[in-house]
């Protein structure tokens, strides 16, 4: 699915870093409730921080601060900037 | 158009955009949410000026609240810190309610002896009913008093999403929900407040987990059992000053035991009768906010301390008036208390206990508070509950019983895991719709809680710690 | 245009659990959560609120009243939402009650400090809709943040009035209250944009159109909405307006998946 090599794991944005979104591999409720929050293409996002054992990480998209786990990150594939 | 047409028509309709929808491998969806998101930007870009980035004490903060050394202590200092309130703060006002409703009761006492009432009247609707639901108050009320506004006061500042942030990879592993954790602390206050916050979590299996688990941790109708055993066995040497410091420490304790046994039994539940995958969580880290102190004070007292103080109150009366008829009524040499107290001695003892403190337990179905003042009552054998001032005569009043420091730890095991009070069990029966699952809730706890003080008992003996 | 089929307040106290008043105007309260609608719903209601649950659902429901000037309000708290494009309970319940149960005003409430997020939820709601008030809150934490709303420019774009609130600290309340007054009392005519979809969508929404003009609801429903909503896979706004014209539990209702031992 991933065919483009710019993308990355949204997970593996380092801490202060920035990026794009450039796809969502979510299906279902998750899906709906990542577009819902405007995690759209296109939609800048930055790494804030980790949780103490290094899991959720937390992202500031549009003003606000949410909190994904690893896995649920790992399936949204950004352009790092 | 009648219904029939037009129900067909609709169907129709539906077969239509059906159509439509699938040719186009499903994208409306995601167009539908990204226009409207793309004319969010531009009338946001239009009315809305940015001067400079997001904020920094909200930063500051969680840097020290959720980072890999600090947060988890301080996480336990401010659970440490609010019990210690809690329970220092409760026991001023506790007592002077306690004479206060005590003699009011003396006064209903009178009105029944100047109608010439029958004494067994007076002694069900004064000795029991009104005697524990007195009780019941001026031993809840307090600790509730001061534990929800401080809930709701870490509510209203922002703190609770971050303690859920902490703790969600433990509940990750578990296949749960981080914000089970925020259920739990609820819990603390109140079982069925507990479980009524299970809403929170999305996932029905995990809401179910949630709920089943939130047993484990000791709401406040169980405080005062555990610190008064704590505190006789624990602290009964030290002076005043130090007992509620060591009496926190230990509900603290009891409280982390506690929430051990969550995580377990969530990871048991996840791999056998809720069986499913982690699912996805999203959680919202709003910034802090500097709390609107009196108006948290006041919404917590309404809407959550005298809600759940007037339910309790609805159940504790009449089991206050069954104790007092089974305290009093006589079948042979003993009463029926007595009785059925020999009856449970041999399943009691074998996990530690005796029969009078499993009896206590059972009668405190209706509301945790009160167990420790049934057992009081048992022991002494004068027929209605009492409180006794003095640790010194607590302790000699258990001792002279057969207590020992096996009997205090397998009695606040069991208060810590047996079954959910009837408050919490019927929210069960609201929250989850089915006589099942509240049924497994109420056998759940009450077999872990049997296992582990069998357990505990039977090792003890037999290494002969005894 | 004719008038609605059944007698609205069946449909208020059936469907929602909801009986206003005689005169008593309907208030819905919509917005994300984390917003501030229950500081703003404390705010305007003070003691008489009564908590509860919407009909057989295990989903909180509040309702509180308040007076201004001459007229009495009922404010019914809808379950904080990101959208109402209804995937879930909640969205469900926010999007029936504003539909089927036609308040007379719907107060959205925004985050002054995530409008873009925000604002998507508002523009659904205009969707719906044209008696809607928008409250840009927590302005006390923009301006922490440096961050400003121009709510003139804001009301143009929307074509919805526009209050800037801070529920905590009380401020803009009184506007708020006087702009729900006038809405409520058809003193102050609304008219919120369109958003325009892209092309594939807009041709779409054509076709489907003159089928569904073709049922007459458009009294109840805005046509349009109704056709995006099928163009999203909302199948459950075919069986809601069936129960909504029927006030039976239609059959084509789809219960909630339910764990099962």
């Amino acid at each position: 699915m991933n065919s483009n090599t710019n993308t990355v794991p949204l997970s593996n944005i380092s801490i202060g870093n920035n990026c794009k979104i450039a796809n969502i591999e979510h299906k279902g409720l998750m899906r709906r409730r990542i577009l819902d929050l405007g995690i759209i293409p296109g939609t800048a996002v930055e790494c804030v921080r980790r949780g103490p054992s290094g899991d959720p990480t937390a992202y500031y998209i549009r003003g606000t601060t949410i909190a994904l786990r690893n896995e649920d990150a790992a399936k949204i594939n950004v352009y790092p900037i | 158009m009648n219904y029939a047409t037009k129900s067909q028509a609709l169907s129709n309709l539906w077969e239509d955009s059906n159509k439509i929808r699938t040719t186009s491998e499903n994208i409306f969806s995601d167009k539908i949410v990204s226009d409207i998101y793309k004319s969010a930007e531009l009338i946001a870009k239009k009315s809305v000026r940015k001067n400079s980035k997001k904020l920094d004490f909200t930063s500051k903060l969680d840097n020290i609240l959720t980072s890999k050394i600090t947060g988890y202590p301080i996480m336990l200092i401010i659970l440490g810190f609010i019990l210690w309130l809690t329970i220092s703060g409760a026991n001023f006002p506790s007592k002077i309610l306690a004479k206060a409703l005590f003699s009011i009761q003396d006064i209903l006492t009178g009105l029944f002896l100047a109608t010439g009432a029958p004494d067994w009247l007076h002694g069900v609707l004064v000795l029991g009913l009104y005697r524990s639901s007195a009780w019941v108050l001026s031993v809840m009320l307090p600790p509730m008093a001061i534990f929800f506004p401080l809930f709701t006061l870490l509510e209203d500042l922002g703190v609770l999403p971050r303690v859920a942030f902490n703790l969600d990879h433990l509940f990750k592993k578990a296949k749960a929900c981080g914000k089970q954790s925020l259920t739990m602390c609820m819990g603390f206050g109140c079982n069925a407040a507990g479980v009524v916050s299970c809403r929170i979590i999305d996932s029905p299996r995990e809401r179910l987990i949630a709920i089943l688990t939130n047993n484990f941790v000791p709401c406040n109708g169980r405080y005062p059992t555990l610190i008064a055993i704590g505190t006789i066995f624990g602290a009964g040497s030290l002076a005043q000053q130090y007992q509620t410091t060591v009496a926190a420490g230990i509900i603290t304790i009891l409280i982390l035991i506690g929430i051990a046994v969550t995580f377990t039994v969530s990871w048991l539940l996840s791999h056998t009768l809720l069986k499913g995958e982690a699912s996805s969580m999203v959680l919202e880290l709003p910034p802090y906010r500097k709390p609107k102190i009196l108006s948290v004070i006041y919404r917590s007292i309404i809407d959550r301390t005298l809600f759940v103080l007037k339910r309790a109150l609805i159940i504790a009366a009449p089991a206050g008036a069954i104790t007092w008829i089974m305290a009093n009524v006589f079948i042979g040499d003993f009463s029926i208390l007595t009785h059925t107290a020999n009856f449970l001695q041999p399943v009691a003892g074998a996990i530690g206990l005796d029969g009078f403190i499993l009896l206590a337990f059972i009668l405190g179905l209706p509301a945790n508070e009160i167990v420790f003042p049934i057992l009081i009552m048992s022991y002494l054998s004068n027929g209605y509950i009492v409180e006794l001032d003095s640790i010194t005569e607590l302790q000699n009043l258990l001792v002279s019983n057969g207590w020992t420091w096996l009997t205090a730890v397998n009695t606040m095991i069991f208060c810590l895991l047996h079954w959910p009070c009837a408050t919490t069990l019927i929210t069960t029966l609201k929250e989850t719709g089915s006589k099942k699952w509240t049924f497994l809730a109420f056998l759940m706890p009450t077999c872990i809680a049997f296992a582990v003080c069998f357990i505990l008992t039977q090792t003890v003996h037999i290494l002969g710690l005894i | 245009m004719h008038s609605l089929p059944i007698d609205h307040s069946i449909i208020l106290r059936n469907l929602f659990g909801i009986t206003p008043k005689q005169n008593q105007a309907v208030i819905a309260l919509a917005g994300n959560p984390n917003v501030g609608k229950s500081t703003l719903f404390n705010a305007l209601t003070g003691l008489r609120q009564h908590t509860g649950n919407w009909p057989g659902k295990t989903v909180d429901n509040a309702q509180g009243a308040f007076t201004y000037k001459d007229k009495s309000f009922l404010l019914i708290d809808l379950p904080g939402t990101y959208s109402i494009l209804a995937h879930t309970v909640e969205e469900e319940i926010a999007r029936d009650f504003i539909c089927f149960g036609k308040p007379n005003v719907t107060l959205v409430v925004l985050d002054a400090t995530s409008m873009e997020r925000n604002l998507n939820l508002a523009l659904q709601v205009m969707e719906i809709t044209s008696n809607i008030v928008v409250c840009v809150n927590l302005i006390d934490e923009a301006k922490k943040q440096n961050i400003i709303v121009d709510t003139t420019l804001l009301e143009n774009e929307l074509g919805v009035p526009v209050i800037a609130t801070s529920a905590r600290n009380k401020t803009g309340l009184k506007e708020l209250c006087e702009t729900l007054y006038l809405v409520a009392r058809g003193k102050l005519i609304t008219q919120p944009k369109n958003i325009t979809y892209s092309e594939e969508i807009e041709n779409a929404v054509n076709i489907l159109l003159p089928k569904i003009e073709q049922l007459n609801i458009g009294c109840i429903l805005n046509p349009r909405w109704v056709a995006l909503r099928l163009l999203d896979g909302d199948k459950k706004i075919i069986s809601n307006i069936c129960r909504y014209l029927d006030l039976q539990p239609s059959k084509y209702y789809e219960r909630e998946v339910e764990i099962t031992l």
